[in-house]
């Protein structure tokens, strides 16, 4: 481990903001490609996105179960741990959360709400320990783990959904969530809801517990140097239990948000790479709960203007995708963008 | 008791095995190649899903499947040299150059299938690569049931796996490409060009998955659907670890996760569900990792960018 010099903060947001530009650059010979103007597919995305408030609540609904996925690997890198999992992770608290919904249908909503939280929050949790443990006590690399526990997870839900909690109509999905279980919509006709306050209650909590309390400071050390934390009295098993666990929960959050919030019952296989853009969301975010929380907004408002793009061009809304990727790429390469930048390195 | 017996050493189903096994040889295949030069590849997936795409749109265009199966390689090679250029020099993690090659491929072949084709769903049929006939095998009896009659890919498969395991353990090359992925500092000592071998295995990585790919759309089916490979790229992974690191586990590993999933529909009818099947390959890795059959070791240098110096 090499010592960190610490960066400016405008260098902080220089490199982020060039990734997207490179990323947008590198778009448009894609919208050439197919024979439209970039300035017209960028600018449909842009107005269609943010250029009411209407479009600026849909494009934060879409933003919000990247922000708990981009929270939860976030969380997880900050201690040392590359929490690649969370689409799992993501739909066994769907799954736990839509069971508490549909399941104790007579609970008065201030008891229902909170519980079939709660149980999406431990669901997620359940499923990342597996792979904490798994690295804490056999010091098996959690990225494998969390990769085989996707589809583990992926597999397991879908029997749960077409077998024994199949709620009866043609298409694979449960019975219906009761209403007092319902998260409540804030800006109608947008499907954004309360979850949305959820997110920024969890980012405040994430901040609070990595940079305020001891158990933070703990899971920093490890995840700058687990042999020098090790050796200054810091459990480094507990800690990575304790940290899978953490990232899990905010993971479940995410499929509880699309559960409770959005689709109202579990659906086979309802989310679409949730968990993976969720990696996108940290490194664009700088693991950071307030970057996590802005670059999920980038990568909502992308996705909230793609239907508008793709009516009304030529354009595929599968750009959008290959844009969302593009972004990974060029945060992952800092080491290219600090150079063609001329930043000094950090390293 | 008896019929579930008959059927698990039913010719056919070890035939089908063997059909379902020949795409994820050939990724782990490239796995290997990839892994044991110090690069974790998990982008396999999306290797092969462009190679499967690649091949349709080649076949299409040119009526010729073997033409489509050289554009899948060189389709698969290319990504293979991004996600080499990424990591190797620009020292970029390699897990997330590898979740980013999932989702970029994933997003392209969709965006190409509905600009050429204007469907999302699957892409029109194209010619595949018809089955042969292999002449000594077709006459030896039981052994011709599984072997006497397949895709010349099935036994493309079966070929490459004993070319790899030369390669690797009996040429100066293979030996070569073990030291960079194990220690690549002393291997540079001694002369080898780190970056090179790993450019080079990692381009070789992804020209097998697109060779795997291709035998989903041109061979197994005559056509592209969205997302067609659905996980067979993490199965292959899988395998190379289970199979640890070597050419001939990985066999055993693609040939018993293709019985696995060759059994699957028949399982059904007993009561089996076959999600329980397909969790089958993940939940064996777990287990293998966690050392309860033989604990798996990558090799040492895996997953870190060699900074010359």
């Amino acid at each position: 481990m090499r010592t960190k010099i610490k960066a400016l903060p405008w260098q902080e947001l220089l490199l982020p903001l060039a990734a997207v530009v490179l990323a947008l650059l590198i778009g448009s010979v894609f919208i050439l490609y197919v024979g439209e103007n970039p300035l017209t597919a960028y600018g449909i995305l842009f107005k269609e996105s943010l250029g009411s408030v209407r479009n600026i609540a849909t494009t934060l609904q879409r933003a919000t179960p990247l922000m708990f996925t981009g929270m939860a690997v976030a969380f997880a890198f900050r201690a040392g741990l590359f929490n690649i999992g969370a689409e799992g992770q993501l739909y066994i608290g769907a799954f736990a959360a839509a069971w508490v919904g549909f399941t104790f249908a007579n609970l008065p909503r201030i008891i229902h709400l909170p519980l079939a939280i709660v149980a999406g929050m431990a669901g997620g949790a359940l499923w990342a320990s597996i792979a904490g443990v798994l690295k804490a006590k056999l010091g098996v690399h959690e990225v494998i783990n969390t990769i085989m526990l996707n589809f583990i997870a992926l597999f397991l839900t879908d029997w749960l959904v077409t077998g024994p909690f199949h709620g009866g109509s043609w298409v694979p999905e449960t019975a219906r969530i009761s209403a007092s279980a319902a998260l409540s919509r804030i800006y109608p006709p947008t499907r954004l809801t309360t979850a949305v306050y959820l997110a920024v209650v969890a980012a405040a909590a994430v901040y609070l517990i990595l940079w305020k309390t001891k158990r933070g400071y703990e899971l920093r050390a490890v995840g700058l140097n687990p042999s020098a934390a090790e050796y200054g009295g810091i459990n480094v098993a507990r800690n990575t239990i304790i940290a899978m666990a953490i990232s899990g929960a905010l993971a479940g959050l995410a499929g509880t948000e699309q559960i409770l919030g959005l689709h109202n019952r579990f659906i086979l296989r309802f989310s679409s790479d949730l968990g993976f853009m969720g990696v996108a969301v940290a490194l664009l975010g700088k693991n950071h709960p307030v970057g996590v929380i802005l670059a999920a907004i980038l990568f909502g408002a992308l996705q909230a203007g793609s239907a508008a793009m793709d009516r009304l061009t030529a354009v595929p809304r599968e750009l959008i995708t290959i844009i969302q990727a593009l972004i990974i790429f060029f945060v992952a390469a800092e080491y290219l963008i600090r150079r063609m930048l001329r930043l000094k390195e950090d390293a | 008791m008896g019929d579930v017996i008959a059927m698990m050493f039913n010719t056919a189903v070890f035939a089908a095995a063997l059909r379902m096994a020949t795409p994820l040889i050939f990724a782990a295949l490239g796995g290997i190649f990839s892994e044991r030069s110090g690069v974790v590849n998990i982008a396999l997936e999306g290797m092969m899903l462009t190679g499967a795409f690649t091949a349709m749109f080649v076949t299409y265009h040119t009526g010729m499947p073997w033409v489509g199966v050289l554009g899948a390689m060189l389709a698969g090679g290319l990504i293979g040299l991004i996600h080499a250029i990424f990591c190797v020099r620009y020292r970029a993690n390699q897990v997330v150059t590898g979740t980013a090659i999932n989702i970029f491929a994933g997003g392209l072949t969709v965006f190409l299938l509905r600009f050429f084709f204007g469907t999302a769903g699957t892409s029109p049929s194209v010619t595949t690569i018809p089955d042969i006939t292999l002449p000594v095998l077709s006459s030896i009896p039981w052994i011709d049931r599984i072997l006497g009659r397949q895709n010349p890919l099935v036994y493309l498969a079966l070929v490459a796996v004993v070319v790899v395991h030369i390669v690797i353990y009996k040429t100066p090359w293979g030996l070569r490409l073990r030291a960079v992925g194990e220690h690549p500092r002393a291997a540079d000592t001694v002369g080898v060009n780190v970056f090179k071998m790993r450019y080079i295995s990692v381009v070789i990585s992804g020209a097998l998955a697109g060779l795997g790919g291709t035998y989903l759309s041109i061979a197994h089916l005559s056509r592209f659907s969205e997302g067609m490979t659905a996980g067979r790229g993490f199965i292959a992974l899988a395998a190379v670890i289970f199979g640890k690191w070597t050419p001939l586990g990985a066999l055993g590993a693609c040939l018993f996760f293709g019985y696995a999933d060759a059994l699957q529909m028949r399982l059904q009818d007993i009561g089996i569900p076959t999600q329980f099947m397909n969790m089958l390959p993940y939940v064996l890795t777990m287990v293998a990792l966690a050392g309860f059959i033989g604990r798996a070791v990558g090799p040492k240098a895996s997953g870190e960018p060699y900074i010359k110096g």
